[in-house]
């Protein structure tokens, strides 16, 4: 291999490297304002569970509050928050948190909490559970998440958040107990945190998250 | 002319499967098989993928001096993916959501770089995009059918969360019974029915060679003993 051919190696090389960046370029072009819908979409999409039966006018994806690890709720990742409002009061948080304790690695799960303390839903959104055991979690999958609509801290005691082996009051699931004593573990840690904080969670302006959000 | 594609099709589909006989692109095969609408969504970007690129390096054939072949193949596939990948993002993202890595991994399936330097850098362009459409037929026949034994036998559906292609609501498609043979939806559940499939192509092919051989004249089988 002598000097010309290396030379007319490298010329062909970055030919083709032009026009392989021009033709990802204009894909990017051509999709990016679709992908970007779609994100929005799918975390909309994947709120609902914890808004639906909830009467609020604010944007909720604009209402967040990211809260940097180490913090009290579940999970030793970055934990969000959406706060719900109608008519300037305050009606519901909405937590995105890690049940930390799963059986493949933590459960990223979505709780919904009103004002009054009480679940408005639970979603489950990430994880690597078992499939066919765990992963009934799933709401897709099963109905097993919706037995927390509705309740408390008070409904019922915090001794009774587990699972009916453990001496609790929730379901498990056949052949899976470890991802679903980890989910309800985080769901009342999520609700024991919103307890002690919650006025701090209001009371957070919008401003301070706008300049949160522009941090890169 | 006609008949010729029917042919090909045959090898791609059967007797030179990149799957079933020439192993590669084992990966995703074994990974995303987990369901029939995963096993189809991985088939079809892989099929695109080696459409395209048998095209584009047939096209390029010409200009492309044998000693940087191969990172120009990288590249050309390398760019297709990604523009696969931010199609998938755009129109079909809860199916790009639950293949994951896979997508980008298309990169690294070897049926790809395999095809354009057996044949896309040695034939015509339509030759190369024939042959690019019969084997990413064949590759991708077998992710579906692997993919739907799988979800059959291990959760007792088929077609589960087809709205991933279509979008709308989740789905659970047909459900034959709640739960199944757990071990088929798990990693050896992948091998398993990789070798099963491999098992009933070979014994498919023996008899057939059989059937061949007992009809053949008695004096030809002579003859050649």
């Amino acid at each position: 291999m002598n000097d010309t051919t290396v030379f007319r190696g490298g010329i062909t090389l970055a030919v083709i490297a032009a026009l392989c960046t021009t033709m990802v370029a204009l894909t990017y072009q051509l999709t990016e304002a679709r992908i970007v819908a779609n994100e929005q979409a799918w975390l909309e999409r994947s709120l609902q569970p914890a808004l639906s039966g909830l009467f609020f006018d604010s944007g909720v994806t604009e209402s967040k509050i990211i809260v940097p690890p180490p913090h009290e709720l579940p999970g030793s990742e970055a934990a969000i928050i959406y706060r719900v409002f109608a008519k300037g009061e305050p009606v519901a948080a909405l937590f995105v948190v890690s049940a930390r304790d799963g059986y493949a690695g933590p459960i990223r799960i979505l709780v919904g909490v009103e004002t009054s303390g009480t679940v408005s839903g639970v979603h489950v959104l990430e994880h690597q559970e078992t499939p066919g055991l765990g992963d009934r979690v799933e709401s897709s999958k099963s109905d097993w998440v919706r037995q927390f609509d509705g309740r408390s801290l008070i409904d019922p005691a915090p001794g009774g958040w587990a699972i009916k082996g453990d001496g609790g009051q929730f379901d498990q699931l056949t052949g899976a107990s470890v991802t679903p004593r980890a989910v309800i573990k985080a769901i009342k840690e999520t609700l024991l945190y919103f307890e002690t904080n919650s006025e701090a969670i209001f009371a957070e302006t919008v401003a301070d998250t706008d300049n949160k959000e522009k941090e890169p | 002319m006609s008949n010729g594609i029917i042919e090909r099709f045959k090898v791609g589909l059967w007797h030179e499967n990149p799957g079933l006989v020439q192993l590669l692109g084992l990966c995703p095969l074994l990974a995303v098989t987990s369901s029939f609408v995963n096993g189809f969504g991985l088939g079809i970007a892989t099929l695109f993928v080696l459409i395209a690129s048998n095209g584009l390096v047939s096209a390029t054939r010409r200009w492309i001096q044998s000693e940087i072949r191969i990172p120009i193949y990288v590249l050309i596939i390398a760019s297709l993916v990604t523009c696969i990948e931010l199609i998938f993002k755009a129109w079909f993202p809860s199916l790009d959501r639950s293949l994951g890595i896979f997508i980008p991994l298309i990169v690294t399936n070897c049926a790809i770089v395999a095809r354009a330097e057996l044949f896309a850098s040695r034939n015509s362009v339509g030759s190369s995009l024939i042959d690019g459409l019969v084997m990413g037929s064949g590759f991708a026949v077998l992710l579906v059918v692997i993919g739907a034994f799988r979800e059959l036998l291990g959760q007792g559906s088929l077609f589960a969360r087809l709205d991933m292609l279509t979008g709308g609501e989740p789905m659970r498609g047909l459900v034959l019974t709640d739960g199944g043979w757990l071990l088929a939806i798990l990693p050896p559940g992948a091998f398993f029915s990789l070798a099963l499939a491999i098992a009933a192509k070979n014994a498919i092919d023996r008899r057939r060679r059989e059937n061949r051989q007992s009809a053949m004249p008695r004096r030809a089988r002579n003859a050649s003993n």
